[in-house]
């Protein structure tokens, strides 16, 4: 009889504060609000996306492009400095022109931005749909396909992000779109973290009655995974995403400013600054625009992802009362609270009360939070 | 301690399952490719029948599986291979021939190694003491002003890729002060002090931005521990505040800290590419962007190779740090 109560209650999983259902939504923006850098970096975040949707029409506005050469405002006698003063701004030219192809510098960058954002975004994807698929997989399937999936993953993780895509863009026919490209291949090898992290909460919530009840009311494994799981793994995998977001965009950058990125034409900011270093002292606004550009987002979306998570992580209100060793988080609330340290860095041993999913994982766990990994 | 040699035997056996199947999966990828390889490494002028003939050389014909038996055979017991007029023979951990240079990679890899090193363990020192110290002292100063300005920076740090930070460092050290010249790899044996002068530029790029994930890491991790009944004991003990936090909490909150340091350093060893490419040093990491642009695909996967084995290693050796650090680590 109880476990038919349970049963009816559980869909949804309300009386869970991590899960983001309908009250948790609420709670989530409540928490998200109450943190005044995480606001600000939202704004940030969402001038940003909107400068990139409305790339056409600024530059329409501005009446430029990012890709027509102006010969006539460089000054070919010096090298191909801009013609004019701060590295030739103008009211058709707003942030000046680029050295020795006179491309419009605002033009470039806004269309940057479309590629920045785009790209990151599109790798994220990616990576969620593989990570979630894969982890979900290993915790509900066979013992063996738990291992199978489980060693693939290891071997995934093991792999360095940036030297495997720097060798990968090389070898792809070149026919490709390049953005769709670049967004593919780290999305391709880096969703081993966010598998590991799905998979640990899967066999978490898989042992809690919520399950259990509808497992034993006859329910297979498929209705299950949809309608009882996902909703609960959202909170992690919302704040992964939320970290991941920054990196791709970091990726994407050192990728373009190596070569191998996105290639001219198209605008990226990691490309800009590749070319930008010989005219720091010239044009110096060649350099520190693409450059302020990707801190500024960058610093945008890890301050807006710090606050993601912390408005998920039900142990960070435990954590403002440090000292007081008080410790009221429930089963989930720690075994999340382990699965997105995993993700902001620790992954560590999951402390003496470890849940299913990091309880002997010293060695899974591990690499679980490289956070930049291999950007360097 | 016959428990703690059974688990250190387990993780070497995993380590060399890991490394093979790596070296399957490397191994495919790249040598399933779309493109013609032959004509590539032959060059656009090459007519057909020369094609014919390096992939012949190359054993390109052969299905995939008997090449990497070959692979792994040189990689085991070296291998000879015919360069047209004389053979080269490749010893033991041979990772094949150049296709451009008839170098062989295991060599090419040993003379870049150095460099990557010295790299990458000069920056971890810095990136270690940087990271660990300002990570606890925002923990032990929580809530007051230092904390926030250290949180600050390290967010700053956090947000920087590391060829912005490294060129701007550049331009303003070497180029507008005049500080230090350009920096110019010089071997460690050669002269040491102008090996360190040289690589300063580079150590400390590396490090503001890996110290900043460090900061991050030690401080959240320290915040947990502190909040652990053991500690609580410490303090009712009466043990002074600087020895919970320097020597019971860091003690507690460091496996983290390995982890994550375990796993940097193995992929900064080849992963270093836009640090070492940024300031000219000839280690792995820009011998890599070179042998990607001319699709020298058995230097890339040679270094692939090397670099993926550097992160597996050096993960294995982390849980052992680990078990030995925290005796709470079950070993399973």
């Amino acid at each position: 009889m109880s476990d038919v109560l349970v049963a009816s209650q559980a869909p949804g999983g309300t009386d869970l504060s991590v899960v983001p259902g309908a009250s948790g939504a609420r709670q989530f923006w409540r928490r998200l609000r109450a943190q005044r850098a995480a606001l600000a970096a939202a704004a940030v975040v969402a001038l940003l996306v909107l400068v990139a949707l409305a790339a056409p029409l600024l530059t329409a506005i501005e009446g430029q492009d990012p890709t027509t050469y102006h010969p006539d405002l460089i000054d070919s006698a010096r090298g191909g400095v801009p013609v004019g003063s701060f590295g030739g701004m103008s009211g058709d030219h707003w942030l000046g022109v680029e050295p020795q192809t006179g491309r419009d510098l605002f033009a470039r960058l806004v269309y940057g931005a479309r590629v920045s954002l785009g790209v990151a975004l599109a790798a994220t994807v990616v990576q969620i749909v593989i990570g979630v698929v894969v982890g979900v997989a290993a915790a509900l399937g066979t013992r063996w396909v738990d291992q199978l999936l489980s060693r693939f993953t290891d071997i995934i993780v093991a792999l360095p992000l940036m030297i495997m895509s720097l060798a990968l863009l090389a070898i792809v026919p070149s026919g490709f779109p390049r953005p769709v490209l670049v967004a593919g291949v780290i999305g391709l090898i880096a969703w081993g973290n966010i598998a590991k992290i799905v998979r640990a909460q899967t066999l978490t919530l898989k042992g809690l009655d919520y399950v259990s009840a509808a497992r034993l009311s006859g329910w297979g494994t498929w209705r299950i995974a949809r309608r009882e799981l996902l909703p609960g793994l959202a909170a992690p995998v919302i704040t992964y995403a939320a970290i991941l977001i920054p990196q791709n965009i970091t990726v994407e950058a050192a990728l373009s400013f190596l070569g191998v990125g996105v290639k001219p034409p198209t605008p990226s900011w990691g490309q800009m600054l590749t070319a930008a270093d010989v005219w720091y002292q010239a044009a110096p606004q060649y350099l520190l625009l693409p450059a302020g550009a990707l801190f500024l987002t960058v610093l945008a979306l890890t301050v807006l992802g710090d606050g993601v998570r912390t408005a998920l992580d039900p142990r960070a209100a435990s954590r403002l009362r440090v000292g007081t060793g008080r410790r009221r988080e429930t089963k989930v609330g720690q075994s999340l609270a382990a699965a997105t340290e995993g993700v902001g860095g620790s992954g560590g041993p999951g402390g003496p009360g470890g849940s299913a999913g990091s309880g002997g994982s010293g060695g899974s766990g591990v690499s679980g939070g490289s956070g930049r990994g291999g950007v360097s | 301690m016959s428990g703690f040699t059974g688990f250190v035997l387990r993780r070497v056996v995993g380590v060399l399952i890991t490394l093979l199947a790596i070296s399957v999966i490397i191994y495919v990828v790249f040598y399933v490719t779309p493109g013609n390889v032959a004509q590539i490494t032959c060059g656009p002028r090459c007519s057909p029948a020369q094609v014919q003939q390096v992939a012949d050389q190359l054993r390109l014909d052969d299905p995939l599986y008997v090449r990497y038996w070959h692979f792994l055979e040189g990689l085991v017991a070296g291998q000879d291979y015919s360069t047209g007029t004389a053979v080269q023979h490749c010893p033991a951990p041979c990772l094949g021939l150049s296709y451009q240079s008839d170098q062989q990679v295991t060599q090419l890899i040993l003379t870049k190694l150095p460099v990557s090193l010295s790299l990458v363990f000069g920056s971890m020192v810095i990136w270690l003491i940087l990271g660990v110290g300002t990570g606890v002292l925002s923990a032990w100063r929580r809530g007051r002003l230092t904390e926030r300005v250290l949180t600050g920076i390290t967010l700053v740090g956090v947000a920087t890729p590391v060829f912005v930070i490294g060129l701007v460092l550049m331009i303003v050290v070497c180029g507008e002060l005049e500080l230090l010249p350009f920096p110019q790899y010089v071997k460690l044996t050669d002269d040491p002090e102008q090996w360190a002068w040289n690589l300063l530029l580079p150590w400390l790029s590396l490090a503001l931005i890996e110290a900043a994930a460090f900061a991050r890491l030690t401080r959240s991790s320290m915040l947990e521990t502190l909040a652990e009944d053991h500690i609580r004991t410490f303090r009712a003990y009466g043990v002074g505040e600087r020895s919970v936090i320097w020597r019971h909490a860091l003690r507690g909150a460091f496996a983290p800290v390995i982890a994550l340091n375990a796993n940097n350093v193995g992929s900064a060893v080849g992963g270093a590419v836009l640090t070492e490419t940024l300031f000219g040093l000839p280690g792995i990491g820009r011998e890599l962007v070179h042998a990607v642009d001319v699709v020298d695909l058995p230097v890339v996967v040679g270094m692939v190779l090397v670099v993926g084995f550097f992160v597996v290693i050096a993960n294995a050796l982390a849980d052992v740090l680990y078990a030995v650090a925290d005796r709470r680590v079950v070993l399973a």
